[in-house]
C-alpha cells in the first residue's frame, strides 16, 4: 500500500488538474491539460532532457559549493571567538539583500554560462547550511564536553572529534532545505540571462506561445527537485544510522 | 590493606585535599568553608539529597569548576591533579556514533595520542562486553553501556577516579553487579563516589560522609568493618542503611525547618 501512494496522488493530481482545464474551459495556451503537455513531453524530450541536465548540473555543483562554504563558516564561527563576534552580523545582514535582486550582478560577473547559475545556486544554499550547522555546533550535550575536559583534549580535537559528529543531525536538517531551494537558486539564474537550462527553456517557450511546452519543463523541474530532496535525504539517512537510533529513549538495566 | 599499585603503573595514589570550598546558588551558600580530604587509595562516598551541591563538589575536584577564593583543590603529593583524574557521569555519557569500542578509545583519540585498539578490547573483555565491542551505544542495555562507560574510564588509566552517581539508572541488580565490578576494576585508586542511595555508600565506602543542610556540613558515618564491595544482605550493611538514612531524614527535616 505504502508504495501506491505517490503513484495514486500523481494520478489523482493529474486527474484534478484535467477537471479544472476542462470544467474552467481556459483556452490551451493558458491552461493545456495533461495529455497535451504529456503531448509535448514526448514531442521535446530531447530537448528537455538536453536542458534538465544543465539544469541539474547548475543545481548539484551549486548544492556542493554552497554546502562546503556554509560548513566552512560554521566550523570558523564555532572555533573562532573573532569570527563570530565579526562575521555572524554580517552574515545575517547579507540575508537582508534579497538574493533574487542579485541574480543580474552574478550574471555579469560569471557570465551567461553556468557560472553564475552556480553562484546563485551556492548563494542561497550558504545561509541555511551555515546557520543550521552552526546551532547544532553550539548545542553539544554539556556532558561530553566535561568528559573531554577531564580527558585532557585538545580544542580542535573536540570540535572534529566530538562537535562536528554531534552537530551532524543539525547539519543534515539544513541540506535538506538546500536541496529543496537549489532549484530555485539555478532556474532564477537562468530567467535572468542564458542560453541553456530549464528555466531558459520555459522562458524561450513563453515567448513562442509554447504554453504546453512551458508546462512541460515546469514539470520537469519538479520531478528534478522532488527526486533531489529525497536523494539527498535517503542519502544524509544513510551516512548517519545513529540519529534515528537516539530519538528512541535509552533502553535501562541489562 | 592490599593496594595493587603495580597495576596502575603510576606509582601511588594520591589523595584529594579541598579546603575553604564556597558554593553560592541564587545568593545563598550551598556551601561555605568546606575543608575535606579524600585519603588516598580508598573508596570515599559523598551521600546526600538532591541540591546539596554533592555533584558541585565532584564538579570542583574535576577542575569543571573554578572554586572561589580563598577555596582550594590540590593533590595530597603536591603534584598538579590536572590530568590524574578521571570522571565518571550518571548519563553513560557514550558517543553515539561510535562503536563500544571507539567510546573505550575515545581519550586516546581527544588527546591525539594513538588509540590501543587491543588494549581498548581487552578492556571491554574484562567488563563482560568482548562480544559486543563493535556495536553501538543504541543497541547496549542501560547496564551494558554503563558497563562501556566504566571501561572508557579504565583505558583513561587514572590514579583518581570520580564518580557522580555512575548506576542511579540502572535496575536494582544490574547496580549491585555493576558496583562489584567497579571494586574490582578500580582498585588501588582514589574513589570518590557521589549517591544518593545509602545501600550504594554502605555497599562501597571505606569512608561515608553524608552532606547535608544549607550550608553543607559533612557528617562521619561509622561502617561495618569488613572489606567492600560489602554484600548487599549483611545485617551489618542492612544496619548501616538504616542509620544512614536516620542522618539524611534528620538532616532533611532540618533543611524543611531551616533555624
Amino acid at each position: 500500500m505504502k508504495w501506491l501512494r505517490l503513484p495514486i496522488v500523481l494520478v489523482g493530481l493529474a486527474v484534478l488538474w484535467a477537471v479544472v482545464a476542462a470544467l474552467a474551459e481556459l483556452p490551451p495556451y493558458i491552461l493545456p491539460g495533461p495529455l497535451r503537455v504529456a503531448r509535448a513531453i514526448g514531442a521535446h524530450w530531447e530537448r528537455l532532457l538536453g536542458h534538465a541536465g544543465i539544469t541539474v548540473l547548475e543545481m548539484l555543483l551549486g548544492l556542493v559549493l554552497g554546502a562546503a562554504l556554509g560548513c566552512i563558516s560554521a566550523l570558523a564561527l564555532a572555533y573562532f571567538r573573532p569570527a563570530r563576534q565579526w562575521l555572524l552580523p554580517v552574515l545575517v545582514a547579507s540575508q537582508a539583500v534579497p538574493v533574487f535582486a542579485l541574480a543580474p550582478i552574478l550574471v555579469l560577473w560569471f557570465g551567461y554560462g553556468i557560472g553564475s547559475k552556480i553562484a546563485m545556486a551556492a548563494l542561497i544554499i550558504f545561509f541555511p547550511v551555515t546557520t543550521a550547522f552552526f546551532d547544532g555546533l553550539r548545542r553539544t550535550e554539556p556532558g561530553w564536553l566535561d568528559l573531554a575536559h577531564t580527558m585532557g583534549a585538545k580544542r580542535w580535537r573536540v570540535l572534529w572529534h566530538l562537535r562536528a559528529p554531534a552537530a551532524l543531525p543539525a547539519l543534515a536538517s539544513g541540506l535538506r532545505v538546500a536541496a529543496a531551494v537549489a532549484p530555485i537558486g539555478a532556474v532564477v539564474g537562468e530567467w535572468v540571462g542564458s542560453s541553456a537550462g530549464l528555466g531558459y527553456l520555459m522562458l524561450q517557450a513563453n515567448g513562442r506561445m509554447q504554453i504546453d511546452l512551458m508546462f512541460a519543463a515546469l514539470l520537469t523541474l519538479a520531478v528534478i527537485g522532488v527526486a533531489l530532496y529525497f536523494a539527498v535525504d535517503a542519502s544524509l539517512r544513510r551516512a548517519l544510522p545513529w540519529v534515528a537510533d537516539t530519538t528512541v529513549p535509552a533502553k535501562q538495566g541489562d | 590493606m592490599n593496594l595493587n599499585h603495580a597495576a596502575i603503573g603510576r606509582g601511588a595514589p594520591p589523595g584529594i585535599d579541598l579546603s575553604s570550598a564556597r558554593l553560592s546558588y541564587a545568593g545563598r551558600d550551598l556551601f561555605a568553608d568546606l575543608s575535606v580530604s579524600f585519603a588516598p587509595g580508598q573508596w570515599t562516598c559523598l551521600l546526600g539529597p538532591s541540591g546539596v551541591g554533592k555533584s558541585t563538589l565532584l564538579r570542583l575536584i574535576a577542575g569543571l569548576e573554578t572554586p572561589l577564593p580563598p577555596g582550594r583543590v590540590a593533590a595530597s603529593d603536591g603534584a598538579p591533579l590536572s590530568g590524574r583524574i578521571a570522571y565518571m557521569a550518571q548519563q553513560d555519557l557514550l558517543l553515539p556514533w561510535l562503536s563500544a569500542l571507539g567510546n573505550v578509545g575515545l581519550g586516546a583519540r581527544l588527546r591525539g595520542a594513538a588509540v590501543d585498539g587491543a588494549a581498548s578490547r581487552r578492556l571491554l573483555e574484562r567488563v563482560g562486553l568482548g562480544a559486543r565491542f563493535a556495536d553501538r551505544p543504541a543497541t547496549l542495555s542501560g547496564g551494558m553501556r554503563q558497563r562501556v562507560a566504566l571501561a572508557r574510564t579504565l583505558a583513561e588509566d587514572r590514579p583518581v577516579v570520580l564518580m557522580d552517581e555512575p548506576f542511579s539508572a540502572l535496575d536494582a541488580v544490574t547496580r549491585l553487579r555493576l558496583q562489584d565490578l567497579a571494586v574490582e576494576m578500580l582498585r588501588g585508586r582514589t574513589i570518590v563516589l557521589v549517591t544518593h542511595d545509602p545501600l550504594e555508600a554502605v555497599r562501597l565506602g571505606q569512608r561515608v560522609l553524608v552532606m547535608a543542610g544549607r550550608p553543607a556540613r559533612l557528617i562521619e558515618a561509622t561502617l561495618p568493618r569488613s572489606a567492600i564491595p560489602r554484600r548487599a544482605d549483611d545485617a551489618d550493611v542492612l544496619e548501616a542503611e538504616a542509620r544512614l538514612f536516620r542522618t539524611l531524614l534528620a538532616s532533611d527535616a532540618e533543611a524543611l525547618d531551616p533555624p
